[in-house]
């Protein structure tokens, strides 16, 4: 009824290439943005901050991230986690050596040197695909964490080998360390997000996401009409990376504010994000969003109704809440093998008919 | 989008649950009983939510003031680790005992913000043993410093004091934790003239195949680990493998408990680990714990590791923290507490012979007073031994002395290190 083209005209083309050409749903984007800047930061607290809505976040980005590669350009990767590593050690060497420069700005410069980490570890994709490549950056993944657990340098030689996020402050407020309070760190974060979504969408939209999608389909074929695998794979490293790479110093700088490589980077971690992406939507934005949020926010919603409010065994729990995310996430795939953002898409062209479907 | 936010609307009611009623005193228990460290957490966690269930059936509380547990899974992991401090922390929790390096510091920072106390004891920041700078942490009664010259101090022992001509094995887990004790066994390594060869393994510990082929190789005359979870039973697994005699395998007190050795067998027997109380269940506290907790079906989790040596630690853990809280009431005059008084009365602390007695738990620990600069107790620590044929872990020495010479200028320069960070001015002057 109320979600429909039906006198929604374009008269520019400008109009008619917009990311949201339906006015319910460029409402609702609005409407996210409104309550995301202008609500949530007056309501916000602690837990809300740091067991909800910073993972979120931050694993959206990083979803983000890897599906530029996986999803759109089609090099699978095994690495995100190494390249978190590498925006997070980036992030601290810079705040630590450079204390007097904007940490918004080290954010920006771990995730332009994670993008050069990314594009080396991206080489091995102009000779070997698939699995083949899957393995390539499974060897960066190991090889980064031990290059920070190895290297003091990298940790300045603190005993434990932990790096400990300084307090940093942007405009006077603290966003970072543990006096940083919950509306700042999430709204730093938040800026991020919609910052790497509105590239995101606007890069794979346009001639460069077009290459990186040629090249997913078929590589021979995008050769033959005058893509250039090496700068179309390249710059998907490259741009994915970066995503990842600040994904990983936020992690780190705001979130979590300690963090030791092995357990926070490690494969562990690269399997979440390609799972979010997987279950979210390859190849779809909203998807990165829809992953971050089933895998970040259901064990926390599950642990609450299971611990909090039926008073059950946390370990009984703990379990159960492995049992129903698996069990979910074989029932999603089964019932859309495209993901969340599919599930969205076809619920959206039904709306569309609704109520009169032919 | 509309799913998310139907989700998030749908979390939100499940996660207000209000602050906690008043007049309980709240004991936030972050434990971990799944995963690849649940082994060792579930005895742990069973014996701090025993002794705790104990004084509220025997003694309805503390001075009066009932306990509350919160029981948080964060299965060794920082970011549920994370999770379990922020939803627990509004409750009115007065004192946090992660149970993990990794988490202890993540939080030292969040929880000196926050006012609350943490006592890690036996883990964690070592160098949290300065109060003068560490306000909110606590590691009494020792920490892995001590343990480090403790370990040595044996071998010393053993060898008569000779020990410039030995090789020594550290064999530790890849993280904070097992680096800990490095920087000790370096400076060590140095006065006594032994030669150290360090043998990380990573996370969780299964694969250990490539260290115990270098200590076949390299044949050390002892090896120290620094292990947790199924790491210790692959450590001694594979030791026994190897034919390493097992009485030259010295473990940290968090890598000698019956689950370690257990699975090994008969290979197992001899295997010493350090330890900060005494073992067994040969403690009157038994008796009521039987009689209040067991007997009545309120023992925590499957109920059967009474006695064991993790199930002592968590009880020790316990009774150390609800001394502190009845010396914290005694100090504020209050029976009420907020964490800022649990923490004076964490920094009053003074276990003595007669209070351990009281408790139900003679000469179970060294007797020991905190005070404003020693936040890290004596530093006492003994050795323990595994009989495999009877089953059971024996004190083989006496509570002893860690060589302070060596550790005392490390903690000062560590935690002067961490006050330069961050801006702290040394208290208790």
């Amino acid at each position: 009824m109320f979600y429909r083209e039906a006198g929604d005209f374009s008269t520019t083309y400008a109009e008619d290439s917009q990311t949201f050409p339906i006015r319910f749903d460029r409402w609702g984007y609005y409407a996210t943005l409104a309550i995301a800047f202008g609500v949530i930061p007056f309501v916000i607290n602690d837990y809300w901050a740091n067991a909800v809505l910073l993972p979120f976040l931050i694993y959206a980005i990083a979803a983000l991230g890897l599906n530029i590669l996986t999803g759109y350009c089609g090099q699978v990767s095994l690495g995100t986690g190494g390249f978190m590593a590498v925006g997070a050690y980036a992030v601290y060497k810079l705040m630590t050596a450079f204390p007097e420069v904007n940490v918004f700005f080290h954010v920006i410069l771990a995730g332009l040197i994670t993008a050069g980490v990314g594009v080396l570890f991206g080489l091995p994709s102009l000779r070997i695909k698939g699995f083949y490549l899957a393995v390539a950056t499974l060897a960066a993944q190991f090889f980064l964490v031990w290059l920070f657990n190895r290297v003091p340098w990298f940790y300045n030689y603190s005993a434990s080998g932990q790096i400990s996020v300084p307090e940093r402050t942007l405009f006077g407020i603290e966003v970072t360390g543990p006096n940083a309070q919950a509306w700042a760190t999430y709204l730093f974060s938040l800026v991020f997000v919609v910052a790497s979504a509105w590239a995101a969408r606007n890069l794979t939209r346009g001639s460069i996401g077009r290459k990186w999608m040629a090249i997913r389909d078929m590589d021979i074929a995008a050769e033959i009409i005058g893509v250039s695998p090496l700068r179309a794979k390249l710059s998907a490293f490259a741009v994915s990376s970066f995503f990842i790479g600040v994904a990983g110093a936020l992690f780190f700088a705001v979130y979590l504010g300690a963090v030791e490589v092995g357990e926070v980077f490690g494969i562990q971690k690269s399997f979440l994000v390609l799972f979010m992406i997987i279950i979210g939507g390859l190849g779809s934005i909203f998807g990165s969003f829809a992953g971050a949020a089933f895998m970040v926010l259901l064990p926390v919603l599950l642990k609450n109704v299971l611990v909090g409010q039926f008073g059950w065994a946390t370990d009984l729990a703990a379990y159960l809440e492995f049992l129903i995310v698996g069990a979910l996430i074989v029932f999603f795939l089964i019932a859309e093998p495209h993901g969340l953002a599919q599930l969205w898409r076809v619920t959206k062209e039904k709306l569309r008919l609704w109520p009169f479907p032919h | 989008m509309k799913m998310k936010l139907a989700m998030l609307a749908l979390a939100g009611a499940i996660a207000a649950t209000g602050p906690a009623a008043a007049s309980e005193l709240v004991f936030p228990m972050l434990s971990y009983r799944t995963g690849p460290y649940a082994a060792n957490g579930i005895p742990f966690a069973d014996g701090y939510a025993d002794y705790m269930t104990l004084i509220n059936e025997r003694d309805g509380g503390i001075g009066g003031v009932p306990i509350k547990t919160i029981e948080c899974e964060t299965g060794y992991n920082t970011e549920k680790g994370v999770e379990c401090y922020e939803a627990t922390k509004g409750e009115g929790s007065l004192v946090y005992q992660p149970l993990s390096t990794g988490i202890t510091y993540q939080l030292i920072p969040k929880a000196t913000a926050d006012g609350i106390p943490i006592h890690s004891m036996g883990y964690g920041r070592t160098s949290a043993a300065n109060g003068k700078v560490f306000k909110n942490i606590f590691n009494y009664p020792a920490n892995y410093w001590n343990g480090a010259s403790h370990a040595i101090n044996q071998i010393m022992k053993e060898n008569d004091g000779k020990i410039d001509d030995l090789k020594i094995a550290l064999l530790y887990h890849n993280s904070a934790y097992g680096k800990e004790p490095i920087r000790t066994l370096e400076e060590l390594s140095k006065k006594h003239g032994f030669e150290l060869t360090l043998l990380p393994v990573d996370h969780p510990g299964q694969e250990q195949k490539s260290q115990w082929l270098q200590i076949r190789r390299e044949k050390p005359d002892y090896v120290i680990m620094w292990g947790w979870g199924v790491m210790n039973q692959v450590a001694i697994q594979e030791a026994a493998n190897i034919r390493f005699p097992m009485d030259k395998f010295i473990g940290v007190w968090w890598s000698g408990s019956e689950n370690d050795v257990l699975p090994v067998g008969m290979a197992a027997d001899g295997y010493k680990a350090l330890n900060m109380h005494a073992v067994g269940a040969d403690f009157p506290v038994y008796d009521d714990l039987k009689k209040y907790v067991v007997d009545a079906g309120k023992a925590a989790g499957a109920g059967d590791n009474l006695g064991t040596v993790l199930y002592n630690r968590g009880m020790y853990a316990a009774m150390l923290a609800v001394e502190a809280a009845k010396t914290a009431q005694e100090i504020a005059g209050e029976k009420e507490l907020t964490p800022a008084m649990m923490r004076d009365g964490m920094e009053a602390l003074d276990i003595t012979e007669e209070k351990m007695a009281a408790a139900g738990l003679p000469n179970f620990g060294p007797a020991f007073k905190v005070t404003c600069e020693n936040h890290g107790g004596p530093g006492l620590g003994a050795v323990q031994q595994w009989d495999a044929a009877k089953k059971e872990w024996t004190l083989i020495s006496d509570f002893m002395e860690s060589d302070m010479e060596v550790i005392q200028p490390l903690i000062d320069e560590d935690s002067a290190a961490y006050a330069a960070e961050n801006n702290i001015e040394p208290r208790c002057e």
